[in-house]
């Protein structure tokens, strides 16, 4: 298999994103322009200039007519995909982290840093279907996490938010009260802060990728713990297979000790496991750095990596995994 | 259209001429004519031949044509395949070259065998043993760890190595002894295979480890000099005397890498002060660089 190399962006990785189609793949880096390709060829379709800051995720909406950043400028910005155009910006006192659109795409949960005096926090935002309507007011906020939340996202129905940041714990909340429902177990749960977190196709479960060396799997509705997968390495990005049971686990060290280290302790592969008898598939390589952003193709036929060497590498999925 | 079908008419098989005689009446036929396909995808073909009889017949062949969308993409993903580009793809020059397929195969690398991977976890935990000076017989020839010294090296004959690293210029004692790496094309460090990243190690380690700074040499202190006054203490594995590029002459320091630390330790207290030439010599370990 020879993938497809995408040079797109001058600064490391941070996230990827496919449409629901399987046709577009956005990716986001810390060079403040967000990138979208043709996922089928590679070619750059367009860029989203505005952002004054690294853009850590992004969402597109499910018709993919908007895209939303968020970024470390403390904004978060609506974009019209066709045309590149900024459709709206919501202003925040912190760095913004994560966003997720919501079911029907009429919110959207975003996660801003703690930053100076301010707390982190999860915010809820309606989404207009006109952005001439749109307001920065938050439906919802919810505080009281300490350490930055890396990722929420959305629950089933849009009734619960999943979030889990540096404290390494992984918390679901109420998204009509902001209380707490569930909370991860400290002893089973991860040790170190959490990088990421991917939701299955079907939404049942999800995997979270943490710096203490695993990536775990847990049940979306009771959070309960159900698979662990072990690697040697902290896990930066993880995704789950929508085709088949197979999770992909990409990471390597932080980029601060690459070059103190040997380069096989490194190891910049992307590592595929069988989900249920959580065994190690095999990895695949192509990266001179960490990989920070791990996607499938919504098909499940191929997947793309993003890594600290700032190449999105879009790679036919190996034969053997069929 | 009509060139075409005028086209697909000239084209008669000479093998079936020769056979019948009749195929040359096939210049008097009309030429065949395409209509369509249209919205519909209706594709009309009017052809004209000769019956068995002798009788020119004219057919009319009607079809279908559809065209086949690759399964999984939906209509709005096709329509986002004719969108104009922006941002900065608009003004992508064709050279820029942003999008490439990898050169490379890469392959899904299934895990090790159980046998080899034991062996994993010692080669990965070498560089710090062999920073604690638990494995340093290396040889530097083949570059194979824990067997043989250098100098019993079976392929000492192939590269002779402690004449070429005495006489030549610093820069090549880098690059030169350590064949592997420069063999073909280029090759990323993530991407080598173990024996020469193991030599691009050992480089390494040689540089840093056991390494004792000499200075104030006299000005035609050369290095096999220096060899001749260390080599009394121990293996030595590397002798470097600085030289100005510009005038040839020694710049007064140089660095003498022993192979085990207490040889280093012993030459230091014996030859720190001691008169060389007509200077005194100052040995101390070699500090690593800041960077």
């Amino acid at each position: 298999m020879r993938p497809i190399l995408m040079k797109g962006h001058e600064r490391p990785l941070t996230f990827l994103r496919y449409n629901r189609d399987g046709d577009l793949l956005f990716s986001c880096a810390k060079d403040h322009t967000p990138n979208v390709w043709f996922a089928d060829n590679g070619d750059r379709l367009g860029t989203y200039r505005g952002h004054n800051g690294a853009v850590w995720t992004c969402d597109v909406s499910r018709d993919s007519s908007r895209l939303i950043t968020a970024s470390a400028d403390q904004t978060v910005k609506l974009w019209d995909v066709q045309s590149g155009a900024e459709l709206f910006t919501f202003r925040f006192d912190a760095p913004a982290r994560s966003v997720e659109f919501s079911i029907g795409d009429g919110l959207a949960v975003i996660t801003t840093d703690n930053f100076m005096e301010n707390v982190p926090t999860v915010q809820v935002k309606r989404i207009a279907d006109d952005p001439d309507d749109q307001s920065e007011e938050s439906l919802l906020v919810i505080v009281g996490i300490r350490g930055r939340i890396t990722r929420a996202v959305w629950g089933p129905l849009n009734k619960t938010i999943i979030t889990a940041g540096e404290d390494a714990t992984i918390r679901i909340w109420d998204t009509e009260t902001g209380t707490c429902l569930r909370q991860s177990d400290p002893e089973q749960g991860h040790q170190k802060a959490i990088s990421s977190l991917s939701k299955s196709a079907d939404w049942s479960h999800f995997l979270t990728g943490s710096l203490d060396k695993s990536a775990k799997l847990w049940d979306t509705r009771t959070l309960t713990l159900i698979k662990t997968y072990v690697t040697e390495r902290p896990v930066n990005a993880v995704d789950i297979s929508p085709l088949l049971d197979h999770v992909v686990i990409g990471g390597g060290q932080d980029a601060m000790n690459v070059t103190m280290t040997d380069r096989r302790a490194g190891k910049f592969e992307a590592k595929f496991f069988h989900k249920i008898l959580q065994e190690e598939i095999g990895g695949v390589k192509g990266h001179f750095g960490p990989i920070n952003a791990l996607a499938f193709n919504p098909d499940g036929r191929s997947f793309s990596s993003g890594g600290e060497d700032g190449y999105t590498a879009f790679e036919k999925r190996p034969k053997v995994l069929g | 259209m009509a060139v075409e079908a005028a086209a697909a008419t000239q084209k008669i098989r000479w093998g079936e001429l020769e056979e019948d005689d009749e195929g040359d009446l096939d210049f008097l036929l009309p030429p065949r004519v395409v209509f369509g396909p249209d919205e519909n995808g209706l594709k009309k073909v009017v052809e004209y031949r000769f019956d068995d009889k002798g009788n020119k017949v004219k057919v009319t062949t009607t079809t279908r044509v559809r065209k086949l969308a690759r399964a999984r993409l939906s209509k709005s993903a096709i329509e986002r395949r004719s969108w104009p580009k922006f941002g900065d793809a608009v003004h992508e020059d064709v050279g820029a070259r942003l999008t490439m397929v990898s050169t490379e195969e890469i392959l899904l690398e299934r895990p090790r065998a159980p046998g080899s991977k034991a062996e994993e976890p010692s080669a990965s935990g070498d560089p710090l043993a062999s920073k604690s000076g638990a494995v340093l017989m290396v040889c530097r020839t083949c570059g194979k760890k824990g067997d043989h010294w250098t100098s019993k090296c079976p392929y000492k004959d192939l590269a002779p190595q402690a004449e070429a690293f005495v006489d030549r210029p610093p820069t090549a004692d880098g690059s030169g002894p350590s064949g592997g790496a420069v063999k073909g094309a280029y090759v990323p460090p993530s991407l080598r295979s173990g024996a020469v990243d193991r030599v691009g190690h050992d480089m390494r380690r040689r540089n840093d480890e056991n390494s004792v700074r000499v200075t104030n040499l006299s000005e035609d202190t050369r290095e096999p000099d220096l060899l001749e006054l260390f080599r009394t203490f121990g293996p030595v594995s590397r002798v470097y005397v600085a030289v100005d590029q510009k005038t040839g002459a020694s710049r007064g320091f140089g660095f003498v890498n022993f192979v085990h630390r207490e040889d280093a330790e012993k030459a230091i207290s014996k030859l720190n002060g001691y008169g060389y030439d007509n200077l005194i010599l100052r040995v101390e370990w070699a500090t690593p660089r800041p960077n």
